[in-house]
């Protein structure tokens, strides 16, 4: 063990035995239960805050710092993807001629989802591969980011997959220093950080986040749970196939499921509303029924699903063939209107010729006087292996969350793969210019991280080791620090307001206690990020409390109550004058003059004999530490990024 | 890999594959399906005897060929699967979709 990590473990020791001393203290001996409204809150908050450090110790506890990477293969083939929707043509070639320029042999592409006629007349002038979506897509979800990657998988063959986001333009030995790990054959993903080259030092939107592309990043590849975070990232398209075939099979058995088990309820009503004096209707109905229970019953007995849904459409051809048969009427009406279909009108009869050609190409299902019953037609087409609703029955990125690199990732790890950080700043980026733009970004990303817990919560999902359950969860945890802060906020201005203190009382008990644990986690901080500047970080986790509630609201309201998200493309230029975007954070806002106020409030109670000494002024630094830490909200609303000298001189 | 073309009567055709059916080759196999498709051979089975060695690239060239035969209303059928074919598609459980035939007349006649 090396020096670091003898002195991480045993701050991460210090911080948890004296955490679990001071939080069991408290739920034990110190609630003041006269006001247990908000000292149960606050303590449920402490207890929260307490796991969360456990798991950050946890990754630290293993963090895994690589080094040099081995040496990449001769003759690896590799595509190089550059993802777009609406960024600027400037910007995005600036990437793909970096890109282009890459060192090992490798082919480039623009994934433009925008289909831009210029993004494309400006990818061939430079040299490199375009891809926009197939027509398969058409009317089909398009599942944003993770649909683009998708479609572009099945345009191109390499084995290897760098992907870029349109602002992150690559250092030429990017694959040289990845392409290594994969030499290993169960790696596959190696994860690079992402750094910004347009924050100045005091980076006052919080957009570097070196804890997470550092220690956080390190710390969970020493469980063999590194995350993949959407750029900048090499990935084995063996392993992303592989996890689209088996989200194919999971897809079609869970659609031909449930299609099945409403198939039963939906034809009944059908067979209620078929005209009575079309018995043949009713037949075909109730043979569109025998052949359901027939298919639930064959897979239940373990028959592949392909054999049992075949056989099922072949009855309901059969049961539509038969309407066909005792409708000519409507047959010569439905050719009247299909020209695509060949038929010959008889010249002396003036009749329709119909053969048998035609009789089977109307048996299908959409064209027939049967599939005119839209229930019963819904359901016989989603009895079927082809998944239908999707542009293309292989999906290998994750379109269960907006943040599709964390689900995936969590599948790649629950199939086995593995995956490596790469500590090493090999691409360089745009962060948001403006309050806006972040608040925006980081929403997504919240919300995309809260869709995946509710999906698919890595504490329950199969495959995954007990390291990797708690690595992915402990993220999924952070986001809830929203409704932990409510009550940080809350508890000072409660006692300086109202003189109702949350806890029995700030005396000896509570500083030997809670003092050792303040410090030992400051110092785990302090010997993890090794001199990087985590206090902006620190800043946001609290001051961002309302985006933290909301997205955790919003996931929920789609997860369960399937309501749309609002996702909005992060933009990454921005256009106009700048304005401080008060109203987004109004919030923070209401706490800062809420917390100000408290403070005079407080001291004349103090003045006028109704308050304790002590614990004012415990109380009042607590308000000045809640103010420190969202004062940099009004910092980042002035803020507006540096102009570049040609938007200056322009 | 070689991919040869047999055709049975006027609906069915056989593709019989030979050698690694794997990223590189299956965009082969995908044009494949679709060429005997589009002449009206809807029932397509795909002999995997000669096969040795697929990735997932090639299971994923079965299931979009499954796809396309599905859509005009006929099927896609394998054959005669040696063991690592098996194994790779026991793992990704694609044998819950699709059966393996034991022979190519067996895959015709089902």
């Amino acid at each position: 063990m090396t020096r670091r990590m003898f002195v991480i473990r045993v701050c991460v020791l210090l911080t948890m035995i004296t955490g679990v001393n001071y939080i069991a203290w408290r739920w034990l001996d110190s609630i003041a239960w006269s006001a247990w409204w908000i000292a149960v809150p606050l303590l449920v908050a402490e207890t929260y805050s307490l796991i969360d450090t456990g798991m950050f110790g946890m990754a630290m506890w293993r963090l895994k710092e690589r080094g040099e990477p081995p040496a990449p293969p001769d003759d690896a083939t590799v595509d190089v993807f550059i993802t777009t929707y609406n960024e600027p043509v400037d910007l995005v070639i600036t990437t793909a001629a970096a890109a282009r320029d890459i060192e090992y042999p490798h082919r480039t592409w623009v994934l433009d989802d925008g289909a831009r006629p210029d993004m494309r007349a400006a990818a061939e002038a430079a040299g490199v591969g375009y891809v926009t979506r197939s027509e398969d897509w058409t009317g089909k979800p398009r599942h944003a980011k993770a649909g683009n990657l998708n479609n572009a998988l099945f345009q191109t063959d390499g084995e290897f997959l760098l992907i870029l986001d349109a602002d992150q333009i690559p250092d030429p030995r990017i694959l040289h220093r990845t392409l290594g790990y994969f030499e290993d054959p169960k790696i596959g993903l190696v994860q690079t950080p992402q750094y910004f080259t347009n924050v100045d030092d005091a980076d006052i939107l919080g957009s570097q986040a070196p804890l997470f592309y550092g220690p956080i990043q390190q710390g969970k590849d020493g469980w063999n749970a590194a995350f993949f975070c959407g750029s900048n990232a090499v990935l084995r398209r063996d392993a992303l196939m592989q996890l689209g075939i088996v989200g194919y099979v999971r897809e079609v058995g869970s659609t031909v499921r449930r299609a099945i088990r409403t198939a039963d309820t939906i034809l009944a009503r059908a067979a209620k509303e078929a005209p009575v004096d079309d018995p043949a209707v009713g037949r075909a109905i109730t043979e569109v029924r025998v052949a359901a229970r027939t298919a639930r019953t064959e897979l239940d007995a373990g028959e592949p699903f392909a054999d049992v849904t075949y056989a099922f459409q072949r009855r309901v051809d059969d049961a539509s063939t038969a309407v066909l048969r005792e409708h000519a009427d409507a047959i010569r009406a439905d050719l009247a209107v299909i020209e695509s279909i060949p038929v010959e009108v008889d010249a002396e009869l003036g009749t329709l010729v119909v053969d048998e050609e035609a009789f089977d190409l109307l048996a299908h299902r959409e064209l027939s006087p049967l599939g005119a019953i839209e229930s019963v037609r819904t359901i016989a087409s989603a009895i079927n292996v082809d998944v239908a609703g999707e542009a293309q029955p292989i999906m290998p990125l994750a379109t269960i969350s907006v943040t599709e690199d964390m689900a995936t990732a969590m599948r790649l790890h629950a199939m086995g793969w593995r995956s490596a950080y790469h500590h090493e700043v090999l691409a360089h980026g745009l962060a948001p210019e403006d309050l806006g733009t972040m608040l925006q970004q980081r929403l997504r990303w919240a919300q995309g991280t809260m869709q995946v817990m509710l999906r698919e919560n890595p504490l329950l999902k199969k495959g995954l080791s007990v390291g990797q359950r708690l690595m992915y969860f402990s993220t999924m945890w952070t986001y809830l620090s929203g409704f932990a802060a409510l009550a940080y906020l809350a508890g000072p201005v409660i006692y300086l307001g109202f003189g109702v203190l949350p806890v029995e009382a700030f005396g000896t008990d509570f500083f030997i206690r809670f003092i050792p644990y303040f410090i030992a986690n400051q110092l785990l901080f302090l010997v993890v990020a090794q001199g990087v500047r985590t206090w902006r970080g620190q800043q946001y986790s609290l001051a961002l409390f309302p985006v933290w509630i909301r997205a955790c609201w919003t996931a929920f309201a789609n997860v369960v109550m399937n309501r749309p998200l609002g996702f909005v493309v992060t933009p990454k230029t921005i256009e106009g004058e700048h304005k401080p975007p008060w109203r987004a954070v109004w919030p923070q806002l209401v706490a800062i003059v809420v917390l100000t106020l408290s403070v005079p409030v407080g001291i004349s109670r103090l003045a006028l004999g109704y308050a304790d000494l002590g614990a004012t002024l415990v109380t009042i630094a607590w308000v000045v530490y809640d103010l420190v830490v969202l004062s940099v909200i009004v910092r980042a609303a002035r803020y507006r990024a540096q102009l570049t000298p040609t938007e200056v001189t322009a | 890999m070689n991919l040869d073309i047999t055709e049975h009567g006027t609906t069915s055709a056989v593709l019989v594959l030979n050698g690694r059916l794997n990223l590189v080759s299956s965009p082969m196999l995908r044009e494949a399906v679709a060429d005997v498709i589009a002449d009206g051979r809807t029932l397509v089975v795909v002999d995997l005897g000669a096969v040795s060695f697929v990735d997932s690239s090639g299971l994923g060239a079965l299931v979009a060929g499954l796809k396309t035969a599905r859509a005009a209303g006929g099927d896609l059928r394998m054959a005669d699967a040696p063991e690592q074919v098996a194994s790779v598609l026991r793992l990704t459980n694609l044998d819950r979709v699709l059966r393996v035939h034991p022979t190519v007349e067996a895959a015709l006649d089902a």
